[in-house]
């Protein structure tokens, strides 16, 4: 491995002037907040990672004649001067009696789950349409772009609502909607893209050649449309996120006992003046999850667009 | 002028159709048969056939359409199967505190926003930027229904007994009560005329009835009882707005002509307020016209944990309880509310900038 690194290092090295992407990586790196969303993301993904290593409790193991403790009972933790002879629950325990700190550390996988399923369904789809639209031109690009301009007049989370209310509520179905409703987004970005680079001269060039469409729109197209597919696909994992919390939230989306971050607080809610514990921490942990998403994207933004550069 | 206006309004048609089609869609797309959720135990093959033939389920869906199209525009949305009343009537009593909620969350987002993202741009770089653009991303990733929940915690439980407690459900006080302006005045409107639901829609914005009815008791109340709610909705916004406000400002504090208005000894306000934030406001009026759709998702959720009788959770109740003539007109009211703030935002671009009104 060693002497891999030290044989491609000097070669790197060697290469001359720097390629975009490399400037990129540089400027990404320059900006501290950037890194602080990295930091979270990975250290969310090692949580996520490591869940049943971390984890004291199985995340859905009803704690009832196992051990002695009640049902949203506060947080107990042995070095902050809870009585030893207890049994330790950080984030104490829920209204069903299971631990929330193992649930909350479980809720990480089904969070960045769905954030990334989410946003490459939708980003998928909208390539798939943006190129269609862009390539074609015309009565096609009129008819797709006028039928997602329309779902664009839907407040999002209110759209997504009704396509749960059609194809009925769950955890799937709700990271369905979402992807759909973000679908304009993507679409619009590749779209322009492909119209700007469908004129250029080397396009044209590749077109008499006889290179195929697709092979044009994957080899020529695409890494020009790709920084800012990724920008807006990073900001968009923090928004898919949040509304697949807010479906769940409202019951629309996970359905227990999956440790889903939405729907657990959305299950505690009644019992804030309670038990806020059981309300705060899997806010925060949503809050944090989309904030390292943010900051990244923002960071990418600032990197990739030259113009930003400073 | 009048010319880019009639232009705006006509691509606006367009896509206010699409939206009809679409919520004509959504109402026959929800699983359940709309006979059975109306009748219930009355539902048998023979009722249905005749509740069907009365409703013109039974006819070809271009004509349907045809015919829902046509009671749109008439303004008649339906009845609804749970309240047996026209959605039109339920629309003029649940609309009025959406939009009070949105106009004060929105009004709060730029009271705060703009200043601070005017203040960011302008001592770029120092303690209180980088607060500001922190304390931004923190509010676009905080979730509407936890900020809201800890918000109530907060002001309702653990300020309880002091001056900043602040209650954390309904729109007035039980005991106190928004007398209606029309009765105030001493006016008798005839029931269930279109006069008289529209009276009701002004009376029903309890902070404008208040207003003109001059009973500040109702309107300090009514106020109390705004604030949490709309500063949960209005943290996303907020934050946009903030950030949009910094970016725009920078972009414009580097020009040429801000140089000249400080080279030629303008005071450094006049400058940062009539020479660059003039400039820099056209993104963050587009800004605050796409925030209007976070606004209206947002209430769903703000409505359902301070437990108002709004249109968000009107809409939500409607959709798990299948009253689609609710969830049919709830969507369209919204959604074309959305289309025409944003047309009207569009427009006010060439009251900010000339040389759109010319092109």
């Amino acid at each position: 491995m060693a002497t891999t690194v030290e044989k491609i290092a000097p070669v790197v090295l060697a290469r001359g002037p720097e390629s975009l992407w490399r400037q990129a990586l540089g400027a990404f790196l320059k900006q501290r907040s950037a890194i602080i969303g990295v930091c979270m993301l990975v250290f969310l993904i090692l949580i996520a990672l490591l869940a049943p290593l971390i984890a004291p409790y199985n995340p859905v193991q009803v704690l009832i004649g196992v051990e002695d403790v009640q049902k949203r009972q506060p947080p107990c933790i042995h070095l902050l001067g809870c009585a030893v002879d207890k049994p330790q629950h950080i984030m104490g325990t829920d209204g069903n009696v299971r631990d929330e700190f193992s649930r909350i550390i479980y809720g990480a996988r089904v969070s960045l789950y769905i954030g990334f399923v989410t946003v490459g369904v939708a980003i998928l789809i909208g390539i798939l349409l943006g190129s269609i639209a862009g390539y074609a031109g015309g009565r096609l690009d009129n008819l797709i772009m006028r039928t997602l301009d329309v779902l664009l007049a839907f407040p999002s989370l209110l759209l997504a609502i009704a396509i749960v209310s059609v194809l009925g509520p769950g955890l799937i179905n709700s990271m369905l909607a979402i992807a759909i409703v973000s679908i304009p987004a993507y679409a619009r970005v590749m779209r322009a893209s492909v119209l700007s680079a469908k004129e250029e001269e080397y396009i044209q060039a590749a077109r008499v050649t006889g290179v195929s469409p697709f092979w044009i729109l994957f080899r020529h197209i695409m890494p020009n449309a790709i920084s800012p597919l990724i920008v807006q696909g990073t900001l968009g994992i923090g928004t898919a996120i949040l509304d697949t919390a807010a479906l769940s939230f409202l019951g629309l989306g996970a359905q227990p006992p999956t440790p889903e971050w939405g729907s657990m607080l959305s299950a505690e809610r009644n019992q804030v003046f309670t038990a806020p514990f059981l309300v705060f921490f899997p806010g925060l942990a949503i809050m944090l999850n989309v904030l390292s998403f943010n900051l990244i994207g923002d960071g990418l933004r600032d990197a990739l667009d030259p113009r930003l550069r400073k | 002028m009048l010319r880019y206006i009639a232009r705006r309004v006509l691509a606006s048609i367009p896509v206010l159709i699409g939206v009809l089609a679409v919520t004509f869609a959504l109402a026959r797309l929800i699983p359940g048969n709309p006979c059975t959720a109306m009748l219930a135990e009355k539902a048998n093959a023979e009722t249905c056939a005749r509740f069907n033939h009365d409703k013109g389920f039974d006819r070809p869906i271009p004509i349907q359409f045809g015919i829902y199209a046509r009671d749109v525009l008439r303004g008649d949305l339906g009845n609804s199967i749970r309240f047996q009343r026209p959605v039109m009537q339920i629309v003029t009593e649940r609309l009025p505190l959406t939009i009070e909620l949105g106009v004060f969350a929105v009004l709060i987002a730029l009271l705060i926003g703009v200043p601070a993202g005017i203040i960011s741009a302008v001592r770029r770089n120092s303690a209180i930027d980088v607060g500001t653009m922190v304390g931004a991303n923190i509010g676009v990733s905080m979730p509407v229904f936890w900020l809201g929940l800890m918000l109530a915690y907060v002001f309702a439980l653990l300020l309880k007994n002091t001056p900043f407690w602040l209650p954390p459900s309904g729109r007035l006080t039980s005991g106190i009560a928004s007398v209606p302006f029309y009765q105030v005045w001493g006016w008798n409107p005839t029931k269930d005329t279109a006069s008289f639901h529209v009276l009701e829609f002004f009376s029903n914005l309890y902070v404008f009835n208040s207003i003109i009815t001059f009973n500040w008791q109702v309107l300090g109340d009514a106020l109390k009882h705004l604030i949490l709610p709309s500063l949960a909705l209005s943290t996303i916004p907020m934050a946009i707005i903030a950030r949009m406000t910094r970016s725009s400002m920078l972009e414009v504090l580097g020009r040429d002509y801000v140089r000249t208005a400080r080279a030629k000894g303008l005071a450094e306000n006049r400058v940062i307020l009539a020479h660059a934030f003039r400039n820099a406001l056209l993104p963050v009026v587009t800004i605050i016209g796409l925030q209007l759709g976070t606004v209206f998702g947002g209430a769903v959720l703000t409505e359902t944990i301070f437990g108002l009788a709004g249109v968000g959770r009107m809409l939500f109740e409607a959709i798990s309880g299948r009253d689609y003539p609710i969830v049919q007109g709830f969507t369209l009211v919204i959604a074309v509310g959305y289309v025409l703030t944003n047309l009207l935002v569009d427009l006010s671009y060439s009251l900010f900038d000339p040389r759109i009104r010319l092109q």
